[in-house]
């Protein structure tokens, strides 16, 4: 009965929420931002080490829904080893999937494995859980201090 | 099959509320959020546009007709919710947006008049945020100090914890008649009559108590009691503060306008005596006169009724839950309303929700609005199932098989 929402509930993001990958505390990360929706009262804390503009290491740690937990560890793996300004742009494609039209145009190639979180955009209230981790990405790319809300 | 058959009858109440034959997602709804919102019975629906469509016009000022028919219906449903609470004065029942509304006013009334630095508020650590924030707010006006009485793992309120914090600085005891995040129902009796020994006074948030208890705010002997009337079946934007009659004289307006006055120059102004002091400004007419439509209702099948018929659905509904292995329930007072809170090992209640919803069952997922209780559990959030009086032992079997299915989905 439950079939009709594995749209949005793939079978990668159970295994990423079962298995998260980069979830780990970086004792030498030089950006660490707390990221907070506060909808839902999820946190998630975001390690980075970015040096001369190239994103080195990247990890996660907090209690999130799958959606969250996955989009996370799925983000750390695209952007670990990449520029800052490719997880920049990177960033923008991911929000326009998830909350823009869907006749807007996504190449999907360009983002790889994440197109399996495209299905949240069907989902209004389940889109910040998507985006929680990016939105903390981008903070801590800004070096914006050392909290963000998805509000 | 069921072990308490209730004495509602089911089939013909839920006639009087469309909105349950909705299909949601392909499945009929089963709507289980009744502590964030109630939905409406037909009567109040008729009731709110029947106003539009014969009765409107402003209320306490014209000569004509319309004006004056209007504001009889107006303060009839004054009257109704007055006899609902058992209030003595009908002047006693000031209307306003909702419970938040309430304390608020209560807040910036009552508490900016008469609490100076170092006075102390005593609430409770299982307060929605809007029996939270108001007394911080106020506490930074005025220096006085926001005291908070513990509760235990079961979600009740440690009573000898709460006494000791009544000391001669306390200035008010405001706290909540049903928790909204774990269904303890307060020994609020207990709770005023050792306040007023200090010669405190309390104020009850009854926002969940008010739809599903008897009402006696004479017997409780409370000195302000907050409700909101959509989550008693009727509309949004409309709710009730009721303030003891010398309470209410003592305290000066929270809000100025029209309404609320007996003269003005500019000079100065002379107040209108109550309930209308504290009424500035056109109300909300026609949500009144349909809350008044809701009470109508709720009092026709009986408070008693309903409150019994809820207790049989929690009773039912909690036995199944720990039925099923990995749940875990939130909230296990030996006096609780029909709310039940709970979480799913290894499945966060967004995962829940969303897929529940899926299945047409409407639930509250996240921290309802009490974030301190969250975090006195160490929990994100919970799920939430919260029965109303038109809920069936069938759908809590319905719920029951969706989270078997939730789990199933994550295994």
């Amino acid at each position: 009965m439950l079939d009709q929402i594995r749209d949005l509930y793939q079978e990668v993001v159970f295994d990423h929420n079962r298995n998260p990958r980069n979830f780990r505390v970086m004792a030498d990360a030089n950006r660490t931002i707390q990221g907070f929706n506060p909808l839902c009262g999820d946190r998630i804390t975001l390690y980075a080490k970015v040096k001369d503009g190239l994103i080195e290491d990247i990890s996660f740690q907090g209690a999130g829904c799958a959606i969250s937990t996955a989009s996370a560890s799925l983000m750390t793996e695209m952007v670990k080893g990449q520029s800052e300004a490719e997880a920049e742009k990177l960033f923008e494609t991911f929000h326009r999937m998830t909350t823009g039209k869907s006749g807007d145009d996504i190449n999907l190639e360009d983002i790889g494995k994440l197109a399996v979180l495209s299905g949240v955009r069907a989902y209004p209230a389940r889109v910040k859980c998507a985006t929680l981790a990016w939105h903390s990405l981008q903070a801590a790319l800004k070096d914006e201090g050392h909290s963000i809300s998805t509000e | 099959m069921h072990p308490h058959p209730t004495t509602l009858d089911l089939e013909a109440i839920r006639q009087q509320f469309p909105i349950l034959a909705e299909r949601i997602n392909g499945h009929p709804l089963v709507y289980l959020d009744n502590a964030a919102s109630t939905q409406k019975p037909l009567c109040v629906i008729d009731r709110l546009s029947e106003v539009y469509r014969v009765d409107y016009a402003n209320v306490h000022r014209g000569v004509h007709t319309l004006s004056q028919r209007c504001t009889d219906l107006f303060e009839e449903a004054r009257e109704k919710v007055r006899r609902f609470i058992n209030a003595r004065h009908t002047h006693e029942v000031i209307f306003v947006r909702g419970t938040t509304e309430a304390i608020n006013l209560v807040a910036q009334s009552y508490g900016r008049s008469k609490l100076m630095p170092g006075d102390e508020i005593l609430i409770s650590a299982m307060e929605h945020h809007s029996n939270i924030v108001p007394w911080q707010m106020l506490a930074l006006q005025t220096g006085a100090v926001l005291k908070v009485a513990p509760i235990s793992l079961e979600g009740t309120l440690l009573m000898a914890e709460f006494e000791g914090l009544l000391s001669e600085k306390t200035r008010l005891v405001s706290i909540t008649h049903m928790s909204n995040a774990l269904g303890t129902i307060n020994p609020v009796k207990d709770i005023i009559r050792l306040a007023h020994a200090r010669d405190i006074p309390v104020m009850l948030d009854g926002a969940q108590s008010a739809p599903h208890l008897p009402m006696d705010v004479r017997d409780l002997d409370c000195d302000f009691f907050a409700f909101s009337g959509h989550k008693l079946y009727g509309p949004s934007g409309i709710g009730v503060l009721y303030g003891k009659e010398s309470l209410l004289e003592a305290m000066p307006p929270y809000q100025g306008g029209g309404d609320m006055i007996r003269r003005v120059t500019f000079e100065e102004t002379e107040f209108n005596e109550l309930p209308y002091k504290f009424e500035a400004g056109t109300p909300n007419i026609a949500d009144t006169i349909a809350l008044g439509a809701a009470i109508d209702f709720v009092e026709a099948i009986g408070m008693a009724a309903i409150a019994d018929h809820e207790e049989q659905l929690l009773t039912y509904a909690t036995s199944k839950a720990l039925e099923i292995e990995g749940l875990r329930l939130i909230g296990s007072a030996p006096q609780k309303g029909a709310i039940l809170s709970f979480t799913l090992e290894g499945i966060h209640p967004h995962d829940i929700g969303t897929l529940l919803d899926q299945l047409g069952i409407a639930i509250r997922a996240g921290h309802h609005c009490a974030m301190p209780v969250m975090d006195f559990f160490g929990l994100p959030a919970t799920a939430r199932a919260s029965f109303a009086l038109y809920n069936t032992f069938d759908e809590v079997d319905t719920l029951m098989d969706g989270i078997r299915q939730v789990i199933k989905l994550f295994k």
